[in-house]
């Protein structure tokens, strides 16, 4: 990582992720004074506020004015500067979409738009403040490369990577504390890399691909179902959404045969799209079932709540699971006898 | 420093020469936004003769004042000046629009060398502006930032965020004009979206507003030079321009936005933008010092 930069469980259970992400860029800007920060009145609610108070020549806070953040960022952009951005999700993906689309992705430049209360994560504030669209809109601008971190300690490894690597980063992150995944109870070797799922849970009964918040609650539906139903349940952190890991998908498909995706977004053109997408292009039918929001606007409330009413959180996932084992559908590794 | 009469002069030739060649591109790709080519080009001929500190040899020299075209559409008039500058091949205006050339009606930066923003959409142009402006405040560099809007343009509610954060930040380093030709793709400005008191507009948004006749190249200058002077607030200037200038059947007619134009239109423009040269020449020689 850039500058020896390490998280540990500790950070994550005592630091919500997004001021993990702050901390991160704070770090950052120490060894990189390229960095600049913009905000657009969200500077202590995104936690990019902790970059302007340590380097306030480098912090732009321009008022509640998303499009001219993009615009000013893309500019700064282009005279050499890597600028990051913070607002709210539902705004750096609509309020701004044409400077997004235009300014930063059309142009190329390399600008990293960290966007939070993501999803349903600021549930209290209701369908105006849901990013539910996002990753819909962001996935399907050329050049960009689009991140949902699992928790704390994956968020800093993807601010991380967005400045190491050239060009748009767009990570969503969530409002507020994450259940920490890969913590000190985390058994497995950790290793963040963009565009390559982790494989959190190995399994050859069904796959479970999710992302951001939605990773923990698999991972939970898994270990429970490997001493309830004896399941061996694979999950993938498809922390990338773009360029999205077809090979950990198509392989997925091969071993598992049965694929389910949940994610705290719209079904429609997010994670689950995608992972649809590369399975109907490989011409690898199998079992799948999408969990996130099913096209509707979700009800207010604690995350944890509508999570649990969307059906994305480990009851839900253990659920679909279940009703996706009885599926009936061929197992055998001939293709060939399928339409 | 009043622009002297050899400037002046050196300057209306030049001027000639970029809109004869921005109606030649016209013709040549078909059609475009010839109305507003035609009215920026006086303000575009004399930042990239005159005052824009740049090289041909390096493009992308990090020290090199930046042009951020808002009003994007202006790219016949934007590509002819760069071409005639040198930093594209003069034959590229003779695919202007066509399949798989690098240049189209609007300008994409990562194609055609020495444009600094790819613009086309509206009311973009000021915050890309403001965010180089702010670059060269954080890399301690005094290279300026020139912006040109047009008119009808802003309707769009983004450029009014971009006003309010360059007068919050004292980006003085910016330096915005308008191109106020008074027209826009469906009528006439005040018809279509009042814009009026625009000049009082954009004080009340901090800046320092200096109004002047924008198909004359002296009092462009001494707009300019005034701005590069101040250092309290940044500069607007609202340049009273004609659509279509200089070509007599299209002055003044938001029809001419975009329009095409056939061998008859384009001899008859030809004999018009020689008129009009022997028209500016003459208020060169009797103006100038």
């Amino acid at each position: 990582m850039a500058g020896g930069l390490t998280y540990t469980a500790l950070d994550s259970t005592e630091l919500s992720t997004a001021e993990i992400y702050g901390q991160t860029l704070v770090e950052l800007g120490k060894e990189h004074p390229e960095i600049v920060g913009l905000t657009a009145d969200l500077a202590g609610s995104t936690k990019i506020g902790v970059f302007g108070k340590a380097y306030p020549d480098r912090f732009f806070n321009v008022g509640i004015a998303e499009q001219n953040m993009f615009g000013v960022a893309a500019g700064m952009a282009k005279a050499g500067l890597v600028p990051f951005l913070s607002t709210f999700s539902v705004f750096a993906s609509l309020r701004s979409a044409d400077q997004l689309h235009t300014d930063i992705c059309y142009q190329n430049v390399n600008a990293k738009i960290i966007a939070t209360h993501s999803g349903t994560s600021f549930g209290q504030a209701g369908s105006t403040h849901h990013a539910i669209c996002d990753l819909a809109v962001v996935r399907s601008m050329p050049n960009v490369t689009l991140i949902c971190p699992a928790d704390g300690v994956e968020t800093a490894e993807a601010v991380v990577a967005a400045y190491e690597n050239k060009g748009p980063y767009y990570i969503r992150i969530n409002r507020g504390f994450d259940r920490v995944l890969y913590g000190k109870d985390y058994p497995r070797e950790y290793k963040f890399e963009v565009g390559k799922a982790v494989e959190v849970n190995p399994g050859t009964d069904i796959t479970v691909i999710a992302c951001g918040s939605c990773v923990f609650q698999a991972y939970q539906a898994a270990k429970f179902l490997e001493n309830a139903d004896g399941l061996k349940v694979r999950v993938l952190d498809m922390h990338t959404i773009k360029p999205i890991d077809k090979e950990a998908i198509l392989k997925a498909v091969q071993d598992t045969r049965r694929i389910i995706t949940v994610e705290d977004h719209n079904v429609i053109g997010g994670l689950g799209s995608a992972v649809a997408e590369v399975m109907a292009e490989a011409g690898k039918g199998c079992a799948f079932t999408r969990l996130g929001i099913q096209d509707t606007f979700a009800p207010i409330g604690l995350h944890e709540d509508i999570m649990s009413n969307l059906g994305i959180d480990c009851n839900g996932i253990i659920n679909a699971i279940r009703e996706a084992m009885n599926k009936d559908f061929e197992e055998d590794d001939n293709w060939d006898d399928e339409v | 420093m009043p622009l002297s009469k050899s400037e002046w002069l050196a300057l209306e030739k030049k001027a000639h020469e970029l809109r004869n060649l921005c109606l030649d591109t016209t013709y040549w790709a078909g059609s475009a936004h010839i109305g507003g080519d035609m009215s920026v080009m006086d303000m575009m001929t004399v930042l990239y003769h005159k005052y824009l500190n740049i090289k041909v040899d390096d493009p992308n020299w990090e020290d090199r004042d930046r042009f951020i075209l808002s009003k994007g559409h202006a790219g016949v008039a934007y590509a002819a000046v760069l071409v005639d500058k040198g930093f594209n091949d003069p034959e590229q205006l003779k695919t202007f629009n066509l399949s798989n050339s690098k240049m189209g009606i609007h300008l994409d930066s990562n194609k055609v060398v020495g444009v600094d923003a790819s613009t086309g959409s509206l009311g973009h142009g000021l915050s890309i502006a403001l965010g180089t402006a702010l670059a060269a405040r954080v890399l301690g560099k005094d290279y300026k930032t020139y912006c040109i809007l047009g008119d009808g343009e802003c309707d769009e509610g983004s450029n009014w965020e971009a006003a309010m954060s360059i007068a919050h930040f004292k980006a003085t380093n910016v330096i915005s004009f308008v191109d106020r030709n008074k027209c826009m793709i469906d009528g006439r400005t005040e018809d279509v979206m009042n814009l009026e008191p625009f000049v009082d507009k954009w004080k009340a948004f901090g800046f320092i507003v200096k109004e002047v006749d924008g198909h004359n190249l002296s009092e462009l200058c001494d707009a300019i030079d005034f701005a590069l002077n101040q250092n309290e607030a940044p500069v607007m200037i609202v340049a009273n321009t004609i659509k279509g200038a200089g070509i007599d059947f299209m002055a003044d007619d938001y029809h001419w936005h975009y329009g095409a134009i056939d061998e008859g239109k384009y001899q008859q423009a030809k004999e018009s933008l020689e008129k009009y040269y022997k028209q500016r020449v003459a208020r060169a020689e009797k103006e100038g010092v």
